[in-house]
This record gives structure tokens, C-alpha cells and sequence, in this order.
């Protein structure tokens, strides 16, 4: 087990360092300059020459990779051109409305899917199976930002229910951020109102996010159910006299985990990417957008910070889920 | 069912066309798919000629005829400069379907010789092929897509060449797994003893084995490489309006919600049909062609 924990962690240390070398080769090919963007658009070319010195892109290359890498050891993901602000600082303060996001449309994602999962594959070919095999396959193909666009037009303009986009209404004051969770700190500090608010807000987008989610964990906990239900130790167990609910929910469900848990592993690092186009949408100010926005403005140093903290969060992601498969099948420990 | 396309892997040609034929239409959705496709293909093929106002193509101004709600003249409605979103709509077709085959083609062909290489060869080669797909792989897609878009600049062509640097190592993987379960066929021994040329073990029996799959994935693929597009044309990375990009369409609509909804309707509906039947048809394709890994 300590033999294969330690060669997951040290592929993952190789892929984050083939990460860094990517974004740096990326952020290297592109035609358009840096130092020109950074001196504005009126500069002269001694002011270009400046900012190129200012900003290191004067150096040799190799001497660049060099401080690239080492930046990034001390947390420093460098400056955008076109702001001047540190991209660290910047990633900081949007990450955790991402996360929140993430977390909210997974947990949706989870609670929705596993179940109904089951559901399909103990009613299979039935039309509950149907129905949810259409759903799933819908859920797949809409495109999130139309997804996003007709819910804000039903729920919050044309219903009234919900805020159509934010976080919260520019008339309130966000809290001091204890985890930048608005939901986990407006719950800390016992300010209810502040997180109803909070909570309306992320209703919207949070569903946009996890129905590609939703729908993919269904399919997979379906297919796995159906499987392990025809396995020899569910007829054991049916003979024996277990009754149905402890053969669905321990025997079956058991076994069908394992596959749903790497799909699980594997749409986290999916939503942190997709959440670039919900949060267009709903103006959610969390990384995506300041991807987004960065990238249209040509600034490489931004759009590279997010590209590596996505890369991170899909690497953990992968990491944590081999190592539970490693806890929950004994063969993997063995091996 | 899977035990019936098993049967149709044994039977003669013929019997197995017709077997395959007749699986695929008894179900519902592998059916809607196809005509989904088929009806994206023809409105992308006929579309100069069917089209009710063929002056809109190119993004006429008729400020008089600006945001009109459908009617029986404008189906869908007209944009905020008068022209017809039928006619958009539909040239759209052409630019999406072009672009999701184009990145899809694109991809395989630097993927799946890749991954067919790194399966046969194994050893030194295998390892560094594989490892530098799993590189491209372990960021995910479409945030990678945005990084070279923003190093390349927004466009289509970009966006296009973006996401084919993005899709090749998805081939690679399979043709890879493939080539290497292949390998290990008795076949491929007896063409081996029968003294067969490695290309022609390559051409003659690694790749047709390896097709089914292949097509699935690339139906499945044109799909996603739609909405892929379509997604760059919405956040402003893709296709530049005027261009009736379905996307970028979109991105020019949300500016006229809540009044003017239908202008943000169509495109999208038709990005949805549009990657549905690709899905649809990949799936049913699937219980045909390849019915032992039918998953997920």
C-alpha cells in the first residue's frame, strides 16, 4: 500500500512539473507581445524595451524557464500585463467562489445521480430506465451557457424566484472571508440571512454545472448496478434470504461504487473547467471568468495561473480517488 | 441483445449488415440520432440554396426589420441588424458541422498512428508517446483550449487548431489500448510466422480491428467538437460576429435578454439537436459495432 501510495503522489510531482513546462511552452509560442500589451497601447518602443526589462522577457529563454519554476515554488504565478496585479493574489480571492460552485454542483451531481442510478438499473428497461436514459443523454448535449441563459430567462425574470446573476446583490456587503465559502461563513458567523441570500444565488448556476455531471455518474452507476446485480454472489446472497434492500444497497451498491467514484474523480476536474462557461453566464467571479477575461484581453499570466491551479485540482482529484480505491479494494492494497 | 451482435461478429457479410441493420433500427434512439445527423448534414449541404433570405448570409443591415418576434416571414425572428435567424441558423450548420468533422479528422489522424505505434512498439518509444498524451490529458480540455486561444489569438481558425491540439491524445489512448489487446491475438501470430511485413500486419489487421471503436468515439467526438466550438464562439474566443456561428451568435444575443428571447432560442436549440444526434448515433452505433464495451 505505502509502495503504491508513493508512486501515485510521485507521478502526479512528474505530470505538475510536465504541467508548468506546458503552460511555459504555450505562453512562448504565442505571436503577439507581451512587453507591448504591459506598456500599453500608446507606448513608444523605449517604454516597450522597459517593460520587457521589467518583466524579465529580455532574458534567454532557458534563464526564464528557470524563473518560472522557482516562482512558482514560492506560490508566485507572476503578473498580469495588463493589470499590473499579482495573478497569485488574484487566483486567491477568486478560487474559493469556484470552489463553492464546484462543490455545491457536485454534491447535487452525487445525490442525484447515485440514486437514480440505482433506480434505472433495478427498473431497467422499464420507463423510469427511459426516462432518466433520455435525461442523461440530454444533460450531455445541452450547452451549459444556453442551459444557463434559458434558466435565468424562466426562473428569474419571467418567474421572479431567483437572482439571475452574482454572487450576491451588489447592495450587499460580502462578509470579511474566513474560508471565502459564502455559505460556510455566513453559517459561521450565524448571519442566516446572508446566507439565504448567498444560497438563492448559487441555486442556478450550480444546477447548470452538475447536470453534464449528473447525467454522466447515472449512466456509469447504472451500468455498474445492472452488472453487479447479475453477479453470482447477488443469487448467493437473494438464496440466503438477505432481504432486497441490503443486497441493492450493501452487496450491489458496494462493488457498483468503485467505477462511479473515478467518474466522480474524474468530473471534478471537468467542472472546474466547464464552470469557465457558467460563470460567463452568471457572472459568478470565480476563476473562469477572470480566465475568460484575461484571455480575451491577451494576457497570457492569468490564463496560465488557472490552466496550473485546474491542472493541480484534476491531479488531486485523480490522486484521492486512487488512493480510495486502494482503502475500499483490499486487491489494490495487496498489489 | 449482446449476445444477438455477438452473432452478427460471426455470420457472412451480408447476414451481418442486415443484422446490424436491424438492430439499430429497433431502437428508438439510435434512430433519432441518425436523423438528427442526417438532417444537420442536409441543412449544411443545401443551406445557400434553401434558405429564405440569402442576403442575410453575409450580415446584410435592415435596421427597419430589427428584432422582429417569429413569425410566418421570419420563423425564428430577425437579429438586432434585421436579418433572418432561419437563414443564420442555418449557414450555421455548415460552419459547425465543417469545424466538428475538421477537428475530429484532425485528431485521429495524429492520434490514432500514434497510439497504434506506442501499442505495437512498446518498450522506450511506448513510454515516451504515452507520457507526454497523458501531459495533454492531464489538464482538462477545455481549459487548455482557452490557454492556447488566448497564446494563438481569438478566431476560428485558432479555436479550431486549439482544440485539435487538445482531442489528438484521446486517440492516442485508444488506439494504443487497442493495438495492444490486438497484439496478443492469435492472428497476428500466424500472420507473423506466416512471414507478413509489419506494415501490412499494420494496414491489414490491426486497423480494421481497431475501427469499431474508432468510429464510435469519432461520432461521439463531432458532437462534443461542436459544442466545443460553439462554447469558444460564446465566451468571444471563437468565431468573431458577424460569422453565424451558433456560439457566438448566442453571445451576441444575451445582450437583447429578457425582451428579445428568440434571437438566443434558435442557435442554441440547434447546438442541442446538433450534438444530441452525434451522441445518439455514436450510441447506437456502439450496440452494433462494438457491443462488448457498451458502458457508461
Amino acid at each position: 500500500m505505502a509502495g503504491y501510495l508513493l508512486r501515485r503522489i510521485l507521478l502526479a510531482g512528474l505530470m505538475l512539473f510536465g504541467l508548468v513546462c506546458l503552460t511555459f511552452v504555450i505562453a512562448n509560442v504565442a505571436p503577439s507581445d507581451p512587453a507591448a500589451l504591459a506598456a500599453g497601447p500608446d507606448a513608444g518602443r523605449s517604454q516597450i524595451e522597459q517593460a520587457r526589462r521589467d518583466y524579465g522577457l529580455d532574458k534567454p529563454l532557458p534563464e526564464q524557464f528557470l524563473r518560472y519554476v522557482t516562482d512558482l515554488l514560492h506560490g508566485n504565478f507572476g503578473r498580469s500585463v495588463a493589470t499590473g496585479r499579482s495573478v497569485g493574489t488574484d487566483l486567491a480571492r477568486y478560487f474559493p467562489a469556484t470552489l463553492e460552485l464546484v462543490i455545491v454542483a457536485m454534491t447535487l451531481g452525487v445525490l442525484l445521480g447515485v440514486p437514480l442510478g440505482v433506480l434505472s438499473a433495478l427498473r431497467k428497461d422499464g420507463p423510469i430506465d427511459h426516462a432518466t436514459r433520455i435525461f442523461a443523454v440530454s444533460g450531455i448535449a445541452l450547452p451549459p451557457f444556453w442551459f444557463g441563459l434559458l434558466l435565468q430567462l424562466g426562473f428569474a425574470t419571467w418567474l421572479g424566484l431567483l437572482p439571475t446573476s452574482g454572487r450576491l446583490s451588489v447592495f450587499t456587503e460580502p462578509p470579511d472571508p474566513i474560508t471565502g465559502l459564502l455559505l460556510v461563513d455566513s453559517a459561521l458567523r450565524g448571519n442566516w440571512a446572508l446566507l439565504g441570500e448567498a444560497a438563492s444565488y448559487i441555486v442556478l448556476p450550480a444546477i447548470v454545472l452538475s447536470l453534464p455531471c449528473l447525467a454522466s455518474i447515472l449512466r456509469v452507476n447504472r451500468a455498474e448496478m445492472v452488472e453487479a446485480l447479475r453477479m453470482d454472489y447477488v443469487v448467493a446472497a437473494r438464496a440466503h434470504g438477505v432481504t432486497p434492500w441490503r443486497i441493492v444497497m450493501v452487496h450491489a451498491l458496494k462493488n457498483a461504487m468503485l467505477p462511479t467514484l473515478a467518474i466522480i474523480g474524474l468530473r471534478w476536474g471537468w467542472m472546474m473547467s466547464s464552470t469557465v462557461l457558467v460563470e460567463t453566464v452568471f457572472d459568478w467571479p470565480g476563476i473562469g471568468l477572470y480566465a475568460v477575461s484575461s484571455a480575451i484581453a491577451g494576457d497570457f499570466k492569468p490564463v496560465m495561473g488557472v490552466t496550473l491551479i485546474v491542472g493541480l485540482n484534476f491531479m488531486i482529484a485523480n490522486l484521492i480517488v486512487d488512493l480510495l480505491y486502494g482503502v475500499l479494494d483490499p486487491r489494490l492494497r495487496r498489489a | 441483445m449482446s449476445a444477438v451482435a455477438e452473432q452478427a461478429v460471426a455470420a457472412p457479410p451480408r447476414r451481418r449488415l442486415r443484422l446490424a441493420v436491424w438492430l439499430f433500427t429497433r431502437s428508438f434512439s439510435s434512430v433519432l440520432g441518425l436523423v438528427l445527423v442526417a438532417a444537420i448534414v442536409l441543412l449544411a449541404l443545401l443551406g445557400p440554396w434553401i434558405v429564405p433570405y440569402p442576403d442575410d448570409v453575409q450580415g446584410g443591415i435592415n435596421l427597419a426589420n430589427k428584432l422582429q418576434p417569429p413569425s410566418w416571414q421570419h420563423w425564428f425572428g430577425t437579429d438586432e441588424v434585421g436579418n433572418d435567424i432561419l437563414t443564420r441558423v442555418i449557414i450555421g450548420a455548415r460552419i459547425s458541422l465543417l469545424v466538428g468533422i475538421g477537428i475530429t479528422a484532425a485528431a485521429a489522424l495524429i492520434g490514432v498512428p500514434l497510439g497504434i505505434l506506442a501499442g505495437l512498439a512498446g518498450g522506450r518509444l511506448r513510454e515516451v508517446i504515452m507520457r507526454f498524451t497523458d501531459l495533454f490529458l492531464s489538464v482538462p480540455g477545455l481549459v487548455l483550449a482557452i490557454a492556447l486561444v488566448a497564446a494563438l489569438g481569438p478566431g476560428i481558425v485558432n479555436a479550431m487548431i486549439a482544440l485539435i491540439l487538445v482531442w489528438w491524445p484521446g486517440y492516442v489512448r485508444l488506439a494504443e489500448s487497442k493495438a495492444l489487446s490486438i497484439r496478443e491475438e492469435p492472428f497476428i501470430e500466424a500472420a507473423r510466422v506466416a512471414g507478413a511485413q509489419r506494415s501490412r500486419i499494420l494496414w491489414r489487421h490491426v486497423l480494421p480491428n481497431s475501427l469499431s471503436p474508432l468510429i464510435v468515439k469519432m461520432s461521439m467526438d463531432i458532437g462534443q467538437a461542436i459544442l466545443a466550438v460553439a462554447s469558444l464562439g460564446f465566451i468571444g474566443l471563437g468565431a468573431k460576429p458577424p460569422t453565424p456561428e451558433w456560439g457566438a451568435m448566442i453571445s451576441i444575443a444575451r445582450g437583447y435578454l429578457p425582451e428579445w428571447w428568440w434571437y438566443a432560442v434558435a442557435p442554441g436549440a440547434f447546438i442541442y439537436l446538433a450534438v444530441l444526434g452525434f451522441n445518439l448515433l455514436g450510441d447506437g452505433l456502439r450496440d452494433i459495432l462494438d457491443p462488448r464495451s457498451n458502458r457508461g
